[in-house]
């Protein structure tokens, strides 16, 4: 039988002009656009590192690139699976153990103990989504209500504003030893429910990551359509129902703007926090990398650092997704 | 001339009504000395330039503007703040895009009959409404689902719900195509001959006012604009626009309120300077 490519049209080749004019559907144009102009870019980009990265010699070895990187990532996940076989046996042990003491003395108190190995990469990875979520929420919590009261009120807006702009430009490294040095003083717990090294970090987060939410709720609660507000006017509305069912809505997109904004913030700062205060997480993996300085290490970093821009373009997505979800106005093109 | 405007048991009344607005280059006085008395189930047209104050004597009497002169009486009670039983229909629609058809008609009856209802009478009260302004079809429809026409029918349902003494309708038919806003004027005047309610409208546009108006307040330019006349509307209703066009008194009302806006009236604007007309005109020669 024939090769079916052989027998394709001759149309397809009679002219000068692209295959892609009078055979394609619309719809698969449309979809190798968007799968292969982003790919095009990824693979420029992969060149220009593979080339620049031969060219750049350090005290711990050529700079990688990104077929260094990827053995980083792949030797990362090895280490990660092979404590996760040490943790489980570990407890088997443990396990094995005092099942045999018991046998022996009935009486015997069962004590199990942790594992205390160190974390791996994906742990770091995954305390890191923890503590900046963490943050990013409970910024959220006070930064919107208190968005919505300043958006409501010019005075409070007036009073609020010289605030809001001196903090907002702060940067984490200048907040984090006044915060380390608080938590250490006022967070004291004989058995506390949070390390100190996580409250010191959420902490820097909210304080860093809480402005833009603040700043965007009180602008979209503040330029509500002036006839809405009439209506409410008219229906003499109660503050509570003007609140809900005018001003949240129509504010909704801002209030996005805002937290989306606030969580990159959040997510950059965490790692800054991480690296500086020694809190675990990517960030400290970073600086123990930096300090380990192994043959490997920039590898490792590399990974670290593609590791984190995933992240935060997937947390991103999450909130682009959050507010497809939250907004009334389905039409609207969000990006 | 006023003479024949005599009303004697007023729902509504405004008595010297003048306003001022602060601006940088000191007070700039709107309003002087507005004087008029609705009876009640009337329907009374506000027509004049733009920029004359009609809106204005209308945001005064729906309480959202406060009169710096004088004031708004309804029903004896003085008039110091927003209320349903003032309802505004307001040009652009003004529904809450987020909400349905249903639900933003729900809002104002929930906030009126709060009480006096209970939830199956209100649902069938919402219901009611948006049938008589013929939306029954769009219940569940958000604002942006439906056609510009249908939104300001939503928006009257709404007023029509919150059964107000006087409605107050601020130009609002001025956003729709001819064809929409004649139907939307027979639908109207189909609701007032109904429910019999007061109701004053703004509008630029002379056919509509004498076609659905017992009396148009003509009034004079700003800045300082007042009542310039009164002209009371008796044609017999129902009234059918087709009837109306050739209708020699029709005409002679219309003639009276041209001639009050385009003579007595006239506004003087500076054109602004033809400089393209000009330009395309010269390279047309050339």
């Amino acid at each position: 039988m024939k090769n079916k490519f052989t027998s394709l049209p001759n149309g397809l080749f009679n002219r000068g002009g692209s295959i892609t004019d009078d055979v394609m559907p619309v719809w698969m144009q449309e979809t190798i656009k968007a799968i292969m102009l982003p790919v095009a870019g990824l693979l420029f980009f992969l060149l220009i590192w593979g080339t620049v990265a031969q060219n750049i010699d350090t005290s711990l070895g050529k700079f990688p690139g990104p077929s260094q990187a990827f053995q980083q990532f792949k030797s990362l996940m090895t280490e990660h699976n092979n404590e996760r076989e040490k943790e489980v046996a570990f407890y088997q042990r443990q396990e094995d153990r005092n099942v045999d003491r018991l046998a022996q003395d009935p009486n015997f108190q069962v004590k199990v103990r942790r594992y205390t190995g160190k974390p791996t990469f994906i742990d770091q990875t995954f305390t890191s989504l923890v503590t900046v979520l963490t943050g990013f929420i409970l910024a959220s919590i006070i930064a919107i209500p208190f968005g919505i009261m300043i958006g409501l009120s010019k005075n409070l807006y007036a009073a609020a504003n010289p605030i809001i702009q001196l903090f907002k430009p702060v940067s984490p490294l200048a907040w984090l030893p006044l915060v380390t040095m608080v938590v250490s003083a006022v967070y004291t717990s004989d058995d506390p429910l949070f390390a100190k090294s996580f409250v010191t970090s959420v902490i820097t987060v909210l304080v860093c990551s809480i402005w833009p939410t603040v700043i965007n709720t009180a602008v979209g609660t503040a330029s509500i359509n002036q006839d809405l507000l009439n209506v409410s006017k008219v229906l003499r509305l109660k503050p509570m129902t003007h609140v809900f069912k005018v001003v949240i809505p129509s504010s909704i997109p801002m209030v996005f703007t805002g937290l989306r904004l606030s969580l990159g913030i959040a997510w950059m700062v965490l790692i800054a926090a991480e690296m500086l205060a020694q809190n675990p997480g990517l960030g400290k993996f970073v600086w123990d990398e930096f300090q380990n300085g192994s043959s490997n290490s920039l590898g490792r970093i590399m990974v670290a650092v593609l590791v984190i821009g995933m992240i935060g373009f997937l947390l991103d997505r999450m909130m682009l997704m959050l507010q497809r979800v939250f907004s009334w106005d389905k039409q609207a093109i969000l990006r | 001339m006023n003479s024949k405007n005599i009303v004697i048991n007023p729902i509504l009344e405004l008595t010297g009504v003048g306003i001022e607005f602060p601006t940088a280059k000191g007070s700039f006085k709107a309003l002087t000395d507005v004087n008029l008395k609705i009876e009640k189930g009337e329907m009374i047209s506000l027509i004049g330039h733009s920029g004359c104050g009609k809106s204005t004597v209308l945001n005064i009497v729906a309480g959202l503007l406060q009169a710096t002169e004088g004031g708004a009486v309804l029903e004896g009670k003085e008039v110091n703040e927003p209320g349903p039983e003032r309802a505004v229909v307001f040009q652009n629609h003004s529904l809450l895009p987020w909400l349905t058809a249903y639900e933003n008609v729900e809002l104002a009856v929930k906030t009126v009959f709060d009480k006096s209802k209970s939830k199956a009478e209100m649902k069938e009260w919402i219901e009611h409404n948006l049938n008589l302004v013929h939306m029954g079809h769009a219940i569940d429809k958000r604002p942006d689902e439906i056609s510009g026409g249908m939104k300001q029918r939503v928006g009257i349902a709404r007023a029509l719900a919150m059964e107000p003494k006087i409605l107050l309708m601020d130009e609002p038919f001025g956003a729709l195509d001819a064809l929409t806003r004649a139907h939307l004027q027979d639908s109207v005047m189909e609701i007032q001959k109904d429910l019999g309610n007061t109701i004053i409208m703004i509008t630029h546009d002379v056919d509509e006012a004498v076609l659905l108006s017992d009396r148009i307040v003509m009034m004079t330019n700003g800045p300082s604009a007042t009542v310039g006349e009164i002209l009371k509307i008796d044609l017999e209703r129902p009234r059918s626009r087709i009837e109306m066009a050739d209708d020699p008194k029709y005409n002679h009302y219309r003639q009276q309120v041209l001639s009050f806006l385009y003579e007595k009236q006239r506004k003087v604007e500076p054109l602004t300077k033809p400089t393209r007309g000009k330009i395309s005109a010269a390279k047309e020669i050339a």
